[in-house]
């Protein structure tokens, strides 16, 4: 597959549509399996390792689903590609660069379905949908699942269910997370009031790019922790109440914000698009922050003419990998930046966009 | 009532008086620590190894403690310990499941608050299932028709054919 084919398509997380896709950016389902018969990928070894990826391969692409999927071996990509499929959050971090061996990822072509293979677990299967739709991508995954399991044997424990390699994923090996934008719950600092509520009710709360990452742009993924002795519907039906109470919360917020300081707002969000149409030079990090002014500015309709998948489209072309591809060479960390301004001013005077 | 290696229920519960003895010595233990000394023998026949029993009660004492030394259990599948567990927070093999059973339900039972799966079944698992269900069914209807109780015969057998649709309730 030529990746660089991916490049103009957004993939489905990043669609902007969905149920209350003003807040919810994307809702995201993962398994975690292991094939029988074999240690887990940390102690397997090279030669293990190329079997499961094998049968692996094998399994995900004869799998009866509606969308085929394709096969890449990781170590077959270039750097560029790696961090390319992660940026899509086709893959993570690890698979792309701490990992070695073989290892792989198996994705449809609306990348709305991913496996990763030789992962933490021998599979990750993970689903993606823009918009929030825990019940849809559910169903998705429930079907991949069993599609892959009709040609896979999976370690399967009668006590403990799916095993796994940390026992923190061990039963129903599911995490679901959903992707959040929460500039106003940011913005009157009620934030940190709402994480610690939810980290109560074993909730965990973590930045764009899964554990550890910052939570840049006020995006936010929430996810559940537990994955033993509850079933499947009832730990998405947990998250679904949660998610609905901080939907309130953040609607509340902006609300406010628009009656007691529309100008304010007004203001800020014309800086952000200022900034961004006429810097020279800017990083990725405050790019991400005033995106997301932009964004809020939108749904807030304190800008004309800027449709939200716009929005998402600047996130992800102004990547490092997606910037290089991009402008078709390899740039450093300064050249990234330049070209990084040269592309948004470009795309934002393309689009004419004014705020109000 | 507590296990007094590790901290699941005690079920196997041994009482021993010695003639002339004072007080009688009492161990109580759950089903895989008893098994893990030995105390039941792998057969299904619920025997109490004697020498087993002396051999523990005469042991040093180790009441209420937890599992003798967790960090000394190794993976007889593929060799890792207990310990390389602990520090490395992975395990290696589906295997140790069974094998570091007593000291990860205590885990588990911290991190997820339970010790038992809820959710899914494997396709296979959920296919043999149905057969035994529709198998034990049959058999109802049978027994009902043989007793000339038709119309539960007739329930049955509706209720089998609703299992037997391809998408039918899982």
């Amino acid at each position: 597959m030529d990746l660089d084919s991916l490049l103009p398509n957004l993939g489905e997380w990043l669609r902007g549509t969905g149920p209350e896709s003003d807040i919810v950016v994307s809702t995201r389902i993962r398994l975690a399996r292991n094939v029988l018969h074999f240690p887990f990928t940390n102690r397997a070894t090279h030669t293990q390792k190329g079997e499961i990826a094998a049968k692996a391969k094998e399994a995900l692409t004869k799998a009866d689903l509606p969308c085929p999927l394709e096969f890449l071996e990781i170590s077959n990509l270039s750097a560029l590609d790696r961090q390319f499929l992660v940026e899509r959050q086709l893959i993570s971090r690890e698979l792309a660069t701490v990992l070695d061996g073989p290892r792989g990822v198996a994705f449809d072509g609306k990348e709305s379905v991913s496996v990763m293979v030789n992962e933490e677990d021998h599979l990750r299967l993970q689903v993606l949908h823009s918009g929030f739709a825990l019940d849809e991508a559910w169903q998705e995954i429930d079907r991949v699942d069993d599609a892959i399991e009709a040609r896979l044997a999976y370690a399967f424990h009668q006590q403990f269910g799916y095993l796994t390699a940390c026992p923190t994923n061990v039963g129903t090996g599911m995490r679901a997370s959903v992707m959040l934008h929460l500039p106003a719950l940011g913005i009157t600092k009620q934030i940190d009031k709402v994480f610690r509520a939810l980290q109560k009710i074993n909730l965990a709360v973590r930045g764009l790019h899964g554990e550890g990452s910052r939570a840049f742009g006020d995006l936010y993924q929430i996810s559940n922790q537990v994955t033993l002795g509850k079933s499947e519907a009832k730990i998405l039906n947990e998250i679904r109440e949660v998610i609905q109470t901080i939907l309130q919360y953040e609607r509340q917020a902006r609300a406010a914000m628009l009656k007691e300081r529309r100008q304010d707002e007004q203001n800020r969000v014309a800086r952000a698009i200022g900034t961004l149409s006429s810097a020279t030079m800017i990083t990725s990090e405050e790019t991400m922050e005033l995106l997301s002014a932009v964004r809020l500015g939108i749904h807030l309709r304190l800008l004309d003419d800027l449709p939200p998948t716009t929005v998402n489209q600047l996130f992800i072309h102004t990547q490092a990998a997606h910037l290089q591809k991009l402008m078709g060479q390899p740039l450093d960390g300064e050249e990234r930046n330049a070209a990084r301004a040269k592309y948004l001013k470009s795309k934002l005077r393309e689009l004419g966009s004014t705020s109000r | 009532m507590k296990c007094q290696f590790c901290q699941n229920a005690a079920t196997v519960h041994l009482t021993k008086m010695v003639k002339g003895h004072p007080v009688k010595q009492e161990i109580h233990l759950c089903e895989p620590c008893a098994r893990k000394h030995n105390l039941i023998p792998d057969q299904t026949t619920p025997h109490v190894d004697l020498k087993a029993l002396l051999g523990l009660l005469l042991g040093p004492l180790q009441t209420a403690a937890p599992v003798a030394d967790p960090s000394a259990l190794t993976c007889p599948s593929c060799g890792l310990k207990y310990e390389e567990f602990r520090t490395e927070g992975r395990l290696g093999c589906p295997e140790e499941y069974d094998a570091f059973r007593t000291t990860l339900e205590p885990l588990l039972e911290r991190i997820h608050r339970s010790q038992v799966h809820a959710g899914k079944l494997p396709l296979a698992m959920r296919r043999r299932n149905r057969e035994e269900e529709l198998k034990d069914l049959r058999r109802k209807m049978k027994a009902a028709a043989k007793a000339e109780k038709y119309e539960e015969a007739a329930r049955i057998r509706d209720l089998i054919r609703q299992k037997e649709a391809p998408d039918g309730p899982r």
